[in-house]
């Protein structure tokens, strides 16, 4: 029996907590949270230690894992502390908000031979390991376009009151929404090498980004758009979808089926030429015990696999920190004078904080429009 | 419980198989006249059974069969509470007990507020749960619920933490105060009846997925067609079809082969397939 302990408990640990506890690999020793609120109706109703310190909770309790839903800007430091006393660690995504960091924790983990996972769930995704099956077989020939999209409702009004809404907790949409996007890219095709053209957006918040757009190049060859959106309501949850362009045709892919269209195929694997579609319901496998999507609970039995296996996880402390290492690159592309061409033929150039076109250039800019038509 | 019972996935955008298919649903019903037109198919076609989520847009079909009591008074409603991603949406923006705080009642202020203030400030979770399953059963006031469904997204989390005293609460409290029977949504069957049985709740009513792909039956199909031959509970069986990914009379021999399933939810939008389904499932169960 693994013995575990969960720190941090919000919605994702909370949900976590469900998992785990529901797993018979699993023994949950205690849990820890900086609410005594939810600490004590935790412990009357479940019946499971709880901690308000997970130092003391580390020190006092023998674990051999520990999962890590904190907000983003303590995983840092809790994984850091749990690595040196020898614990498996599950954290959260983004995985830290500075990619050295996570660098360094990835090496200590490695050096400690510590299963070490990150909570990028998409991993887990029945249609999104046939994708990265199919793709790695060269299905469709040798890629040219990628094109990554992520919407969904988080951030409807101005007035946000909780970590997320703010950019010291580590909140915002590029690492806690896009970093989703960028990491199931960075599975399927692996990471850019260079990123350019983004544009970090508010739609409602005062303080963080609600939306992401970039160009990312792959090679010399391959360039990849991506686009991010957590304040659209349309969307009852997060929807991710990828579409792929190479060669021999084109894959489309979300969470409940993938598409593929070929240009030719010798019908091997049954697949024929023009459109192939898969569905989840025939892709997925039934997990040991589902609340909210398997891909959440076969991340936790994955985990636990590792454990008992050694084998290393598929989403390790240093694709995450790949990941955040993506997205620092975007939040600083965003940030540097960019250069753009405006329609009267001259350059301009401008930042992210200073406004696209200042007002009395927008007059001038519909004018310019006005005499061209 | 009726044989065949109407469900309401396809009404708010839900479809496990297309995105782009739950997306066309949500804009054909996002004017509720286009979801009683469907109701109605599904009446004259003999289904009297609405199985709902407590989905904020389920007031105005209450509203309807509130007023058209002649025209439909035998139908029947069985809410499905609550709606998880309302509260999960709520609780990624507000926190865990704004979310909670947020859905407390807001009429009848006075009482309910100190209902809910007391509740909260005493860690009395029996009272807060009173409190939010009176505010999801408020839009159903006047219509037949005899069953009430805790919904699979709470019955699992709650069974995967362990806290096993809200399903008592939750069943006590639909009893007594709603006269209903209460019942269970859940993607662990196996799992939760034995757990409810403990628990004192017998031969509970249980809706869980039950098709032929073994879709969304965990831990296994296996341990599902070892449940439904011990006959422990009253099963309602969903996701017969599997979001369409199986043939209709191939997915529903499967299902019509087990005597001990008491009733199948299905939901369609055409008249056709309400007919064509509902005509199969008569079929298979007379034979």
């Amino acid at each position: 029996m693994i013995r575990a302990g969960i720190v941090g408990l919000g919605k994702m640990g909370l949900s976590h907590q469900a998992m785990v506890n529901a797993h018979p690999g699993i023994e949950l020793k205690a849990v820890c949270d900086s609410s005594g609120y939810v600490l004590d109706v935790l412990s009357k109703y479940t019946g499971v230690a709880t901690y308000a310190d997970y130092k003391k909770m580390l020190t006092e309790l023998p674990l051999d894992c520990l999962f890590v839903a904190t907000p983003s800007k303590y995983h840092a430091e809790i994984v850091a502390a749990a690595l040196e006393l020898g614990l498996h660690v599950f954290c959260e995504k983004p995985f830290g908000l500075e990619p050295q960091v996570g660098y360094r924790l990835a090496e200590l983990a490695e050096r400690k031979k510590l299963v070490n996972q990150v909570g990028y769930h998409y991993r887990f995704v029945a249609a999104f390991n046939e994708a990265k099956r199919l793709l790695d077989q060269k299905l469709i020939g040798e890629l040219h376009h990628v094109q990554v999209e992520a919407y969904g409702p988080v951030v409807l009004r101005p007035k946000g009151s909780t970590w997320r809404a703010q950019k010291s907790e580590g909140g915002g949409a590029l690492f806690d929404y896009a970093c989703h996007a960028i990491d199931l890219m960075n599975y399927l095709i692996g990471p850019p090498i260079a990123v350019s053209g983004t544009v970090l957006n508010s739609v409602f918040s005062s303080d963080v980004d609600d939306e992401i757009y970039s160009t990312l190049q792959y090679s010399d060859k391959l360039y990849g758009q991506l686009a991010t959106n957590w304040s659209d309501e349309s969307y009852r949850k997060m929807s991710v979808r990828l579409c792929f362009w190479g060669s021999n045709g084109r894959i489309n892919v979300d969470r409940q089926e993938i598409q593929i269209y070929l240009r030719s195929h010798d019908g091997a694997d049954g697949f024929t030429k023009g459109w192939n579609v898969r569905y989840t319901t025939e892709l997925t496998r039934p997990v040991w015990f589902y609340v909210r999507g398997e891909e959440y609970s076969a991340q936790i039995d994955h985990f636990v696999q590792c454990i008992n296996t050694g084998v290393t996880s598929s989403s390790t402390f240093r694709t995450a920190s790949d990941t955040v290492l993506v997205a620092a690159m975007l939040r600083q592309d965003a940030q540097r004078p960019r250069t753009a061409i405006a329609l009267n033929g001259a350059a301009n150039a401008q930042t992210q904080d200073s406004p696209a076109v200042p007002q009395r250039r927008q007059k001038s800019f519909v004018r310019s429009l006005l005499d061209r038509l | 419980m009726d044989r065949v019972l109407f469900g309401d996935n396809q009404f708010f955008g839900v479809n496990h198989m297309s995105e782009e298919k739950a997306r066309a649903q949500a804009m054909r019903f996002q004017n509720g006249k286009a979801i009683i037109e469907v109701l109605e198919d599904a009446y004259a076609e003999g289904i009297k059974t609405f199985m709902c989520t407590t989905h904020e847009r389920m007031a105005e079909i209450c509203d309807f069969f509130r007023a058209n009591k002649d025209k439909y008074p035998d139908y029947i409603f069985y809410p499905c509470m609550p709606y998880a991603h309302k509260y999960a949406n709520a609780a990624a923006e507000l926190g865990m007990l704004g979310a909670v705080r947020s859905f407390l009642p807001e009429e009848n202020k006075l009482g309910a507020l100190l209902r809910g203030g007391i509740s909260l400030a005493r860690q009395d979770v029996e009272g807060l749960a009173t409190l939010l399953i009176d505010a999801e059963m408020k839009m159903f006031a006047g219509l037949n619920t005899p069953v009430v469904f805790l919904q699979n997204v709470a019955t699992d989390f709650l069974l995967g933490l362990g806290f096993d005293e809200a399903f008592k609460i939750f069943a006590d409290h639909v009893r007594v105060r709603y006269l209903a029977e209460p019942a269970f949504m859940t993607m662990n069957a196996p799992m939760l009846v034995p757990r409810l049985q403990k628990l004192g709740i017998d031969n509970p009513i249980i809706c869980t997925n039950i098709n032929k792909a073994g879709f969304r039956m965990c831990p296994s199909i296996q341990a599902y067609e070892e449940l439904i031959a011990q006959g422990r509970c009253r099963l309602v069986a969903m996701s017969v079809l599997a979001s369409g990914a199986l043939a209709p009379r191939q997915a529903l021999e499967y299902v019509c082969q087990f005597q001990n399933i008491e009733s199948i939810v299905f939901g369609a939008s055409s008249r056709r397939n309400i007919a064509q389904t509902k005509q199969l499932i008569d079929e298979l169960t007379r034979s």
